[in-house]
């Protein structure tokens, strides 16, 4: 029997773990945050249960069916409010002698002190880390009150809080729907929902109905029943056209909407400024590729995990599943996160030819997403020399141009080191791909000098010295013998 | 008006009537839903700004919301680096906001 | 065309050359591998010290150094004008402390040594430590303070002197890739070939740091220099609590040592930025970077007997890089004797930023047949000490 470590609850991990206890693996899943879900099933908290809090979800019963079954289960050892702060992957391999390395992980409240520190030795890991929303800097981005989508969501969902009374969504992607559907669910007055990417007839072919994008695939959900009316009849949705600039001393007052052509350049002439308390904006995901790149697998050159049929990374023992294999939304998540789960319990996709076909149909979806909604390269354009491109080092893009001027530095390793630019506590994890765009515009070919990647943080959250001072409690690779889960009479995720 | 929380009983879910839990915020004490994060008990008690930067000492607050950006840090009961969106407000916490500046001129 | 120097390696070592030689008149022109500072300058603390250095050469080649920061830094400042960033020289000193009895006599013998060749070593006893540091462990055994301990940022130290080379007339081609030497029919060196083709000199330098001996082997020698692994660790930004550049005792030791295995000692600072590093390790892995999380743990444990405030410092970063070793602890600085024509700046451990400047000024007046203001020989390859070494390796 082997044991199976599952880094992430979200979708892709739940279901992953689902299928590693059907082989009879043991299983623990490991999540940052105190409860299952992941951000797509961020929900309110035990203690304040809703009657309806189904309507805020797309594939609420699949989760909740997931999440019973794996609490339920004596093989699957579930812990939250566990970060991994990095895997070792030269250190000595698991009692069979296979495993990827050593996963270090810190458990306890979220950036605390004195939490406990834990080893596992797993035969195999999946990595389900998931993506986080990523937003291009514009003049304003750093005023209080210009949040990213996720926020919003997380918010909404997970406290019921309405970021503001006056919101405009922008940026790019199908995301900005649902995001534009919680903050009217909670209480917001949606000013209007600000798409970049001009119409691609595939996007033609969705509208003049948006809304029938919620959330994200095709399935009707509760929600937009629910709010779908609003949509229709008090969101006006544009497209080509995004939140260019924000305005404000100590918080946002208004933003200024353009339209962007093609390659979202801002048209001159066409601003108009609009009074908010609060802006969303997201122009897709970034997926985590932290603790893939630490575990040593291969990263293609889209900037996802490698993997094969099976969901296997070019490391063995090591499969990937979800966003991080590219940003293809909760359906696709949910079948790679079983063949993953699958695999790394020693079996073969062949095994699940549903999971296979559902994954081939929303990979093709997701290819049309970023067809559709990919960022484009005008978009330096809305970069002012006073825009913060780094928040947390506080660099502005004209520090940025005036070092590289100076030094004549094609290397971005050499740029951040001299400019500070990325090297704040989130480690550049909401600066460091436009900080490359931005660099490597500059220069001939639009090609760095070097190949170093913003992805690489080998801590991969921050955790107190004195916790890495501490020695770590071995852990036992795997909870009690197990017997395999047993498949239900209908299968949730169908 | 600014960033709030539904009021329970205008919830289109239907949320049973929540625990209010009650933290100090920079000496004031706010209250908040049982279960929220930190953040979101800040939020909803006015405050969009709660941090100042280092190097501008301009204002700033939630972005993320995730636990990604690092920008809504906060000390809690002493422990600084505490984002604000990940961690649990619990009764009795003691919030101050965070600002640090930097190391003198160097020559 | 044909260049008087052909420099191999856009570190700090091969950027200070760059500069010197192109200062004094001499065509320059510095192949990388990769991008400037690419290599270990981008990956260490930018260390210009002399309180780890016991009596000796590399003492003195440290004190010339020493003396050589202060005017350059000053020099590129004036030279590269206030929109470069600065490269944040700064002589904050060095505080040694010992955290055992047997330690703080070690410390105090060798602090006697030093200033016994002139090192400003002084012996402070615990009000005064604590004057310095506020923050110090109280429980610290002894402490020498080294005021003449300084640092740079060396990414931007770096860049500076590579950019001070260029407005000189220094050419740089980066991802440049030595693949063998060019000779005539004689048999001499007369440049090299690269991956983008032939580059003719009178003389070839090898500024390569731990990659050293591969150039060399590529041109048809061996060079006994090889990578010891150090790791970091770095804090969030904080408030400034940290002073000056604090040492454990035995990070001298560590720096003076054999051992292929694992060594840990305590070197903790703060940056301009206001995060506090936290050094460091020594390892023989070769170039394996793998990060070793029970190496970051020895580092953290030991910087908290230093500064036990620091167990609730948030680490948000850790970075290593490849110190070049050598086998006598010198660098191998001057004309190798088995090949006329090529020349060696490498091999200065975990030195070689401060070093750097006098390695510099030392081959400028070597090419220049002058006199050095350091005897050069205790550094030529052609030394006895190393002579073994290279027999062995070749």
């Amino acid at each position: 029997m082997s044991s199976v470590l599952i880094l992430g609850a979200g979708p892709a991990g739940l279901a992953a773990a689902r299928a590693a206890r059907r082989r009879g693996a043991s299983v623990t899943l490991v999540d940052s945050s105190e409860q299952l879900g992941g951000q797509f099933w961020r929900h309110l908290p035990a203690e304040r249960p809703a009657a309806r809090e189904r309507i805020l979800h797309h594939g609420w019963d699949t989760f909740r069916a997931l999440q019973a079954q794996l609490v339920a289960d004596d093989g699957c050892r579930i812990l939250t409010s566990a970060s991994v702060f990095a895997i070792d992957a030269t250190a000595s391999p698991s009692t069979t002698g296979t495993g990827p390395g050593r996963v270090h992980v810190i458990v306890g409240p979220s950036d605390g002190t004195g939490r406990e520190r834990i080893e596992l030795l797993p035969d195999a890991i999946v990595l389900a880390t998931g993506a986080h929303d990523r937003t291009l800097p514009f003049p304003g981005w750093d005023l209080p009150g210009v949040f990213t989508g996720g926020a919003a969501q997380a918010l909404a969902k997970g406290e019921r809080l309405a970021v503001g009374a006056h919101v405009v969504v922008a940026g790019a992607g199908p995301f900005l729907l649902p995001v534009a559907a919680s903050l009217a669910a909670t209480g917001s007055r949606v000013l209007g929902v600000f798409e970049s990417s001009r119409l691609s007839s595939l996007v033609r072919g969705w509208l003049p109905r948006p809304w029938q994008l919620l959330p994200a695939a095709k399935k009707g959900a509760e929600l937009a029943g629910y709010i779908g009316g609003q949509l229709k009849s008090r969101i006006p949705y544009t497209t080509g056209a995004s939140v260019i600039a924000a305005h404000g001393t100590d918080r946002v007052e208004s933003v200024t909407v353009a339209s962007l052509d093609k390659n979202w350049t801002p048209v001159a002439g066409t601003e108009r400024t609009l009074a908010v308390d609060a802006v969303c904006v997201s122009h897709g995901f970034t997926p985590r590729l932290e603790l893939a790149i630490a575990a040593g697998c291969q990263i293609t050159d889209e900037r996802f995990v490698a993997v094969d049929d099976a969901q296997a990374t070019s490391v063995p023992g090591v499969y990937a599943a979800g966003e991080i294999t590219g940003i293809g939304g909760v359906d696709l998540a949910l079948a790679e996160g079983a063949l993953a789960g699958h695999a790394a319990a020693g079996g073969n996709p062949f095994d699940l030819p549903g999971e296979v076909r559902k994954r081939r149909i929303y990979e093709g979806f997701a290819r049309r997403i970023e067809a559709a909604h990919g960022i484009r390269p005008g978009w330096p354009d809305m970069v002012t020399d006073d825009t913060i491109v780094c928040r947390c080092e506080e660099v502005s893009f004209g520090a940025l141009c005036s070092t590289a001027e100076s030094t004549a530095s094609t290397s971005l390793r050499s740029l951040k080191l001299t400019t500070r630019a990325g090297l704040g506590i989130c480690q550049g994890r909401v600066c460091g791909r436009s900080l490359e765009q931005l660099i490597a515009r500059r220069l001939p070919g639009n090609t760095l000098g070097d190949t170093v990647s913003t992805d690489r943080r080998p801590i991969a959250v921050p955790l107190r010295l004195g916790e890495l001072a501490a020695a770590a409690r071995p852990t036992d690779p795997s909870p009690t013998t197990p017997t395999p889960l047993a498949d239900p009479p209908k299968g949730p995720t169908s | 008006m600014t960033a709030r929380l539904l009021p329970f009983s205008d919830d289109p879910i239907r949320p049973s009537s929540p625990a209010s839990v009650s933290i100090q915020f920079d000496g004031a004490p706010i209250e908040g839903v049982s279960g929220q994060s930190i953040a979101g008990v800040i939020l909803a008690s006015g405050p969009l700004g709660f941090r100042r930067t280092s190097v501008s000492g301009k204002s700033r607050g939630v972005f993320c919301g995730i636990g990604v950006c690092f920008d809504c840090l906060v000390e809690v009961n002493g422990d600084r680096d505490v984002r604000a969106c990940q961690r649990r407000a619990v009764d009795g916490d003691v919030v101050v906001t965070q600002h640090d500046a930097l190391p003198g001129s160097i020559a | 065309m044909s260049n008087d120097v052909i420099i191999v390696g856009a570190g700090i070592v091969g950027a200070a050359c760059a500069r010197a030689f192109a200062l004094a008149g001499f065509s320059v022109l510095v192949l990388e591998r990769g991008t400037t500072a690419g290599g270990t300058s981008s990956a260490c603390e930018g260390n210009l010290l002399v309180s780890d250095k016991g009596p000796g050469h590399e003492l003195v080649l440290a004190q010339f150094a020493s003396r050589l920061w202060s005017s350059t830094a000053a020099d590129l400042r004036a030279e590269l004008g206030d929109t470069f960033p600065s490269i944040e020289f700064e002589r904050k000193g060095g505080l040694v402390v010992a955290t055992t009895a047997d330690g703080a006599e070690s410390l105090l013998a060798f602090a006697a040594d030093q200033r016994g060749a002139r090192v400003d070593a002084r012996v402070v006893d615990a009000a005064e430590m604590l004057e310095l540091e506020p923050d110090l462990n109280p429980a610290v055994a002894a402490g020498v303070f080294y005021p003449d301990d300084a640092q740079v940022q060396p990414t931007i130290a770096t860049e500076a002197l590579m950019a001070s080379a260029r407005r000189n007339g220094a050419r740089l081609l980066e991802n440049t890739e030595v693949t063998g030497g060019l000779f005539d029919d004689a048999g001499a060196l007369i440049g090299v070939s690269t991956n983008r083709g032939p580059q003719r000199a009178s003389r070839v330098l090898i500024a390569a740091g731990p990659w050293s001996g591969d150039v060399a082997r590529r041109i048809g020698l061996s060079l006994p220099v090889r990578p010891r692994r150090g790791e970091l660790l770095v804090t969030s930004r904080m408030r400034h609590r940290i002073f000056h550049k604090v040492y454990d005792a035995d990070y001298v030791g560590a720096v003076g040592s054999d051992d292929r295995a694992l060594q840990t000692s305590s070197v903790v600072e703060s940056t301009a930025g206001g995060t506090v590093l936290i050094g460091s390790s020594r390892q023989q892995v070769e170039f394996d970077s793998s990060l070793r999380v029970d190496v970051l743990t020895e580092v953290a444990a030991k910087a908290l007997r230093l500064f036990p405030f620091l167990a609730t410092a948030a680490v948000m970063r850790s970075y290593g890089g490849f110190r070049p070793f050598m086998p006598d602890h010198l660098p191998a600085i001057g004309e190798d004797p088995r090949m006329p024509g090529l020349w060696h700046a490498s091999g200065h451990e975990g030195a070689g930023i401060g070093l750097s400047l006098a390695t510099a000024e030392l081959l400028r007046d070597l090419f220049l047949g002058r006199t050095p203001e350091v005897d050069p020989s205790p550094y030529s390859p052609a030394r006895a000490t190393l002579a073994p070494h290279l027999e062995l390796v070749a």
